[in-house]
């Protein structure tokens, strides 16, 4: 049975071989269809050429022609230039110039927690509810945040306050949950929730990084010099 | 007189709108009137037949094309003040307003020209200058048919610059009650609360002061706007100047999960729309159902859903030593009740269905009953047996049909206050009288009924002499020329001595009309049940009415019973009182063990309706606590009474059990060789 398929199987290897128009051009050796087949006798377990006899020596025998690379030119001037470069280090030497150069520059490297990289003024860091100049908060409980958050971190319960207008009695977000895109301070009608310039907020506790509206407001009174230069900075792109 | 006064004149005269009756398929008793030739007219090149009359609105809508609009609406009269529904129409010199503008022969209306969607813009654009920006803070936010239509047919930019001179318009807020909040600068003064109110309430409450800029919608004067739908109101503003009031920055549409549903508060059977989130049921909303509620819904029905987190029964209770009810788990509370109920004679043992029993826990009590031996189950409210009693289905049934009313052209009300007692079906009658020339005639107190009717008196003897054709009445004579009258009789009336009597001979005086009838179809006779659970109980085979049988009861098991007929005078000292139900009201007051049930919005349920009809409810939330849907609460007390028995015990059982095994002569050498065996030593 298996010999049987393996005949069927080296039948239809030769035949495409066969049909196949040569361009290949092997380092050494002819291609099987440029010879005769060898004229073994019939035996259907056996391969019908030795192994790695169509084996290419370097990348260039193969039964393509690379358009981009071309083969290294081995024209006199070329192979002496070459030769030259393995035998004098040049490339070595380049590489310990680099080396040499940089020790004269100053670091990439800062002093992270007593230095700090600048950030864009559309950094998105850590959340904030923002207040009005007069102390009075700014969300109105209006729930787009809540609805355009792709990760469904934000809830919010709205209440009608003693003088009649709509606040939050509840704005809950949970950083652990939340992706940082941004979506909450683009719905924001009032620019009450954003995403300031802190990403200094690591915990040890998952609960910890669930904020509440009491943290988020407190983040915004802390904050609130550094978002309101952020978003003059970027008001025209609004 | 009194006829001509019904609508003004100038809607008298106005175009009848044809979809502001019930849709034929609710109207089995519409009058066939010869229909006159349709006209062809063309909506957007597509042609369509319709009765002359018609709007080019309502032709729109029958092939399919949605005009926009904010002040039309099919129940009520056409005002054609919002201007947003203009259209092109060729050969017309300006755009006109679909929802006034009858359709002509071979009218071609072109609803998505240049023109078309020109006006519309500017239409929108004029609305929106004194519409506030707000919308973040409204309540109609993400449901606001302005929001919408501004969207689809608003220009995307603002040319209004005004606001730094003398801004947009400002309106003082009304106060209108408890139920209605009023934000009057959002109004876009679209009237349709207005006409609501003085087309379907029948409340004159609302009107416009002030012109142009100025106007102003509003009661006149400081008042409430008090009616029993004044709730719809809030549904029918396109925009968020009426909202509801204990829904108030409640929640967002898109937050919430609405579930199809039943209401239970009347004995209507409203259908009804509740809306929760996270497992709590925030507001009611009706649901369209042309043969019951139409699109209207009872303030009661809409507003009452706030009780469901009160006063609520959340985890079993049983007295203790001292007489004071304390929190048990269920296994003791449902224990000590079967105990009570194995333990009670069978003639002792009384079971009473309250106000809004579903059908399914009052078949399942009523099986727990009947296997104890007791045939004692009955209803709070009572029904005379007298005669034929509840045997006939149409004795205790609206048999005329909700819709059907509307049909009527005398409407004789005996003993009820329909306004209160189904507010929906008042409004039936008063589109009747209004629309059709209906009469109403009074029998009982002197109500406000928001239409006028012909008081005959508060006597129950003219009944009697109706019924006898002795009276002299106007109303005989008006009843027996009516070709399609209906009699409506308040179930309340047949709980006093003389309710038997009364009902003998509202039934006799239907039975006089109905056989003079020449539409042998229509019914006559109606009587307006004052509970959801009463009709579905009386199917089921309860007794109306707890009788005598409270005096020497031992155990009583009340199903939801909180209207007071049981109290513990009226029972003997010793007496058990189960209570089941959703509320800790005057049932739970007495009772000795309570078991917390489920409320409508919590099960799925099925509930018969004034007029017979059987709908189901489905669960919106799960119930509070340790509360239980009600039919599992009564089905795990049925006692497992006898010992369990197999029938093939040994070998000789097993080889005969049917036809073929019995008829096989094999099968019968195999038992006898086990009898055999079996006398054998061995």
């Amino acid at each position: 049975m298996i010999a049987a398929r393996n005949f069927i199987f080296n039948l239809v290897k030769f035949d495409r071989l066969k049909s196949t128009k040569c361009i290949r051009r092997y380092s050494q050796g002819k291609c099987p269809e440029e010879e005769t087949p060898p004229c073994v006798p019939f035996n259907p377990c056996a391969p019908a050429y030795p192994v790695n006899f169509c084996k290419p020596r370097t990348k260039y025998d193969v039964t393509f022609v690379y358009i981009n690379d071309v083969p290294p030119k081995s024209g006199g001037k070329d192979i002496v230039d070459r030769a030259s470069q393995i035998v004098f280090w040049t490339e070595l030497v380049r590489g310990f110039a680099v080396t040499l150069g940089h020790m004269f520059k100053e670091p990439a490297t800062i002093n992270y927690p007593f230095e700090k990289g600048p950030i864009s003024p559309r950094y998105r860091g850590e959340h904030a509810l923002r207040r009005y100049p007069t102390g009075e908060e700014r969300c109105i409980a209006c729930k787009l945040c809540e609805a355009v958050c792709p990760a469904q971190a934000i809830t919010i319960d709205a209440e009608e306050r003693d003088d009649g207008s709509r606040r939050a009695i509840r704005y809950d977000i949970d950083l652990t949950k939340c992706i940082f895109c941004g979506y909450c301070q683009e719905a924001c009608p009032v620019d009450a929730i954003v995403e300031g310039p802190n990403f200094e907020y690591s915990t040890e506790t998952h609960e910890e990084l669930i904020y509440n509206k009491e943290k988020l407001l407190g983040n915004g009174d802390r904050w609130e010099p550094e978002i309101a230069s952020s978003i003059r900075d970027t008001h025209l792109y609004r | 007189m009194q006829r001509m006064l019904r609508q003004p004149l100038t809607r008298a005269l106005a175009l009848s709108s044809p979809s502001r009756a019930a849709p034929l398929a609710a109207r089995r008793y519409a009058e066939v009137v010869p229909q006159p030739d349709k006209v062809e007219v063309f909506i957007d090149d597509k042609p369509v037949y319709v009765p002359p009359g018609t709007t080019v609105l309502q032709a729109a809508a029958q092939v399919g094309v949605e005009i926009p609009r904010f002040c039309y609406h099919e129940r009520l009269a056409v005002a054609g003040n919002c201007r947003m529904c203009l259209v092109e129409v060729e050969k017309s010199p300006k755009p006109v307003a679909a929802c006034a503008m009858p359709v002509m022969k071979g009218m071609r209306v072109k609803t998505n020209s240049d023109l078309t969607r020109k006006a519309r813009e500017g239409v929108m654009e004029f609305l929106l200058v004194n519409h506030p920006l707000d919308c973040p803070i409204c309540d109609q936010g993400g449901e606001c048919d302005l929001q919408d239509q501004s969207m689809a047919f608003g220009s995307d930019k603002s040319r209004f610059t005004d606001i730094h001179f003398s801004g947009k318009r400002a309106v003082e807020d009304k106060d209108v009650g408890p139920l209605i909040k009023t934000i009057m600068t959002r109004c876009i003064h679209c009237t349709r609360c207005i006409r609501f109110a003085s087309e379907v309430a029948g409340v004159d409450d609302l009107g416009t002061t002030g012109r142009g800029t100025d106007m102003q919608v509003g009661t006149y004067v400081e008042k409430m706007f008090l009616s029993e739908l004044s709730g719809n109101i809030i549904d029918l503003c396109p925009v968020g100047a009426l909202t509801s009031k204990p829904y108030s920055f409640v929640a967002r549409p898109w937050e919430t999960r609405r579930i199809d549903s039943v209401d239970v508060l009347d004995p209507l059977g409203s259908n009804i729309v509740v809306t929760t989130r996270t497992n709590e049921v925030l507001r009611i909303l009706p649901r369209t159902n042309e043969e019951i509620n139409e699109e209207w819904l009872s303030d009661k029905s809409r507003f009452a859903c706030d009780g469901l987190k009160r006063q609520r029964l959340v985890t079993p209770l049983m007295t203790d030593s001292r007489g004071n009810l304390t929190p048990v788990e269920w296994e003791d509370a449902i224990v000590a009740a079967a105990r009570a109920l194995r333990d009670c004679p069978p003639d002792k043992l009384l079971a009473v269905a309250g106000d809004m029993a579903d059908a399914e826990s009052l078949v399942a009590l009523k099986d727990l009953v009947n296997r104890l031996g007791s045939e004692l189950v009955c209803t709070e409210q009572y029904f005379p047996l007298e005669g034929s009693g509840i045997d006939l289905r149409s004795t205790y049934l609206l048999n005329t049909g909700i819709a059907n009313v509307e049909e009527a052209d005398f409407v004789l009300l005996i003993g009820t206050n329909v306004r209160f007692e189904a507010p929906l079906l008042n409004t039936r009658i008063r589109k009747a009288f209004m629309h059709k020339e209906t009469d109403v005639a009074l029998i009982g107190p002197q109500v406000d009924l928001t239409y006028d009717y012909m008081h005959v008196g508060d006597s129950a003897s003219i009944v009697k002499d109706l019924a006898s054709g002795t009276s002299s009445h106007e109303v005989v004579r008006k009843l027996e020329q009516a070709k399609r009258p209906v009699v409506i009789l308040g179930a309340d009336q047949l709980k006093t001595s003389e309710g038997a009597a009364l009902l003998a001979y509202t039934q006799e005086l239907a039975l006089r009309l109905q056989d003079k009838l020449q539409d042998k179809e229509w019914k006559v006779l109606n009587v307006l049940q004052r509970t959801a659970s009463q009709v579905a109980a009386l199917d089921i085979g309860y007794k109306p009415g707890v009788g005598a049988h409270l005096s020497n009861a031992k155990v009583v098991y009340l199903l939801g019973a909180d209207s007071g007929v049981v109290t513990r005078d009226s029972l003997p000292k010793d007496a058990v009182v189960i209570y089941q139900g959703h509320h800790g009201d005057v049932g739970a007051s007495i009772a000795d063990v309570v078991l917390p049930g489920a409320a409508y919005t919590e099960k799925r349920a099925t509930y018969v309706n004034a007029e017979g009809r059987a709908q189901q409810t489905l669960p919106a939330v799960t119930a509070p606590g340790k509360a239980r849907e009600d039919w599992k609460i009564i089905s795990v007390q049925k006692p497992m009474s006898g010992k369990l028995d197999v029938q093939l015990k040994s070998l000789e059982d097993y080889f005969m059990t049917d036809a073929i095994s019995r008829a096989s002569p094999t099968m019968a050498k195999c038992v006898q060789a086990v009898l055999k065996q079996k006398q054998a030593t061995y």
